[in-house]
């Protein structure tokens, strides 16, 4: 089936009429949701959509899991099973969705600066709305912004793309239909010290063509922080701007206050 | 119960002698252990050993009937199995992280790189095909162990031959070894997997084949698969501490070159067992 829609045309468009280095819409929502979690993002890179709600840092469930000297980071990831165009179920068990949550884990581990909390817990929700491509980037992405919302202190943004290459020719942000067809590369990037936090790449590249990509990949990403950064901004201008008029009707007292 | 990590006194030691590019058991930062590769009486048998880290990988291969969705395609099914035998850290029962990844990790490097020509094992299209079994066992962990189960899964499937068989009609005969010689199967391409561990401290250089000791001190891995032909099959740093790119390109560099020197000595020691071996055909 995938063979008789061309990956990029003649014209150097791709299937939904994106140039070769153009990313998806990225759409983000930084607005509290469910019961109390202390940060939440909803972040959805084209039509791959994510949800994730923070909880704490706050005291671990278990004595056992807890460290002295830092904080435990548990991420646990739930995938829609609507999320996709077919239907079907993940468990909590699959070897796809535990081998995702480690990823993640193990990515925020070192940036989180854990050890301001220890023994304490930071627990991540990502809820899996809709599939289209660039799953771990949209998790990886929306994780970042709802830890931020969360106000967890962090060293850096982890900002993260993915890149194909069509014959020679490196592609960005690729699509579900895109993804199955061609090599593919997810790097994820801390834009203030250029530095990588993740790579994972699934299928056959040649060595050179893996630089190109690799490279292509780290800048966009340093494009994704600035979409990132500029939500983040305009959340806290709200909250902001909410405070100050809260602060206005009340009166001089609240304003002492602070 | 995992066993308590490393002392202090250990690991500051370790750090030191990094950083100066010494490595406690006498390697080079960029340099493997020696690969061992043992071979079993039988074809597709194979005991890899890197240093104390062992694995036995074995191949067994029967017919059965294809799923409806890819009649033309053999099967293959990779079954790894760490038990508690390998390392006190490996628990029966829940696998842990460290399990996950190396099974997720073999499923990649073997099934997902497409190395075995899985069209070439198929018998009779819709009735019969070939379905590969790949055992992995590890007998012992003393660090990287999911390099070595690569190499043994790999060096089993080059190793494996499975019988000849003749289709009639819609009348398959198979041919017992001692008539006809079993035939090897096709493989597209050869992938190594290459673990390198990287520290905490960005002064302490990246060190190819991590030991024990240097695995559990790590601030993280990145493993890499490619073949001699220079193509990259998987690339791994799921987290850990950030690295600089030109560093990971570096690191690409290395596992290129290994790659090449890995393959000589794996394709050399397969034919030195294979002219061992006498196969008679009556």
């Amino acid at each position: 089936m995938s063979s008789r829609i061309e990956i990029l045309n003649a014209g150097g468009y791709r299937s939904d009429g994106r140039r070769q280095y153009e990313l998806r819409t990225i759409s983000i929502d930084l607005s509290p949701r469910g019961s109390g979690a202390d940060g939440s993002a909803t972040l959805s890179h084209g039509l791959t959509q994510v949800s994730v709600c923070v909880f704490g840092p706050r005291e671990a469930k278990m004595r056992s899991q807890t460290f002295h000297d830092r904080a435990n980071i548990n991420v646990e990831i739930g995938i829609a099973a609507f999320s996709s165009s077919e239907r079907r179920k993940r468990g909590r068990g699959d070897k796809r969705v535990l081998e995702l949550s480690h990823t993640l884990k193990a990515t925020f581990e070192p940036v989180i600066q854990t050890s301001l909390y220890p023994r304490s817990q930071i627990d991540i929700y990502i809820q899996v709305l809709q599939q289209d491509g660039g799953l771990l980037q949209a998790c990886v992405n929306a994780t970042t912004l709802a830890l931020i919302n969360a106000g967890i202190p962090l060293y850096d943004f982890v900002c993260a793309v993915t890149g194909g290459v069509h014959s020679t020719s490196p592609l960005l942000d690729l699509t579900l239909l895109e993804e199955n067809d061609l090599p593919n590369v997810t790097v994820a990037v801390m834009p203030r010290t250029g530095k990588v936090a993740l790579v994972t790449m699934e299928t056959r590249l040649h060595v050179d063509r893996f630089e190109e990509i690799f490279r292509l990949a780290g800048e966009a990403g340093k494009v994704i922080h600035g979409e990132m950064k500029r939500a983040v901004k305009e959340r806290t201008q709200d909250l902001v701007n909410a405070m100050q008029s809260v602060g206005k009707a009340a009166g001089t007292e609240v304003v002492d206050e602070y | 119960m995992r066993p308590p990590s490393p002392s202090i006194p250990e690991k500051e030691f370790l750090f030191t002698a990094l950083k100066q590019s010494l490595r406690l058991d006498g390697r080079q930062p960029l340099e493997q252990r020696q690969v061992e590769l043992n071979f079993g009486p039988e074809l597709g048998w194979v005991e890899c050993a890197q240093g104390k880290t062992r694995v036995l990988a074995h191949v067994d291969a029967k017919m059965v009937k294809p799923p409806p969705e890819r009649p033309f395609e053999g099967i293959i099914s990779i079954h790894s199995e760490i038990s508690p035998m390998a390392s006190s850290e490996y628990e029966s029962g829940r696998p842990s992280e460290e399990e996950v990844t190396i099974t997720r990790m073999l499923d990649k490097v073997i099934r997902r790189s497409d190395t075995v020509d899985k069209e070439s094992l198929c018998i009779l299209a819709g009735q019969r095909v070939w379905h590969l079994r790949l055992t992995i066992h590890c007998l012992a962990d003393s660090g990287n162990m999911l390099d070595c189960a690569c190499l043994a899964g790999l060096v089993a499937l080059k190793h494996f031959r499975r019988p000849e068989v003749e289709v009639i009609g819609e009348e398959v005969t198979v041919h017992l070894p001692t008539s006809r010689a079993p035939l090897p199967l096709s493989l597209h391409h050869t992938p190594y997997c290459f673990t390198f561990a990287f520290f905490p401290d960005t002064s302490i250089p990246p060190v190819l084949d991590p030991n024990l000791l240097e695995q559990r001190l790590s601030g993280g891995l990145i493993s890499i698969a490619l073949n001699a032909q220079r193509e990259l099959c998987v690339v791994q740093k799921s987290g850990g501490v950030p690295l600089v790119p030109d560093d990971v390109l570096k690191i690409v560099d290395v596992a290129v070159n290994r790659a090449k020197e890995l393959d000589a000595l794996v394709e050399s020691r397969l034919k030195e067992d294979w002219a061992g071996r006498k196969i008679e055909v009556i």
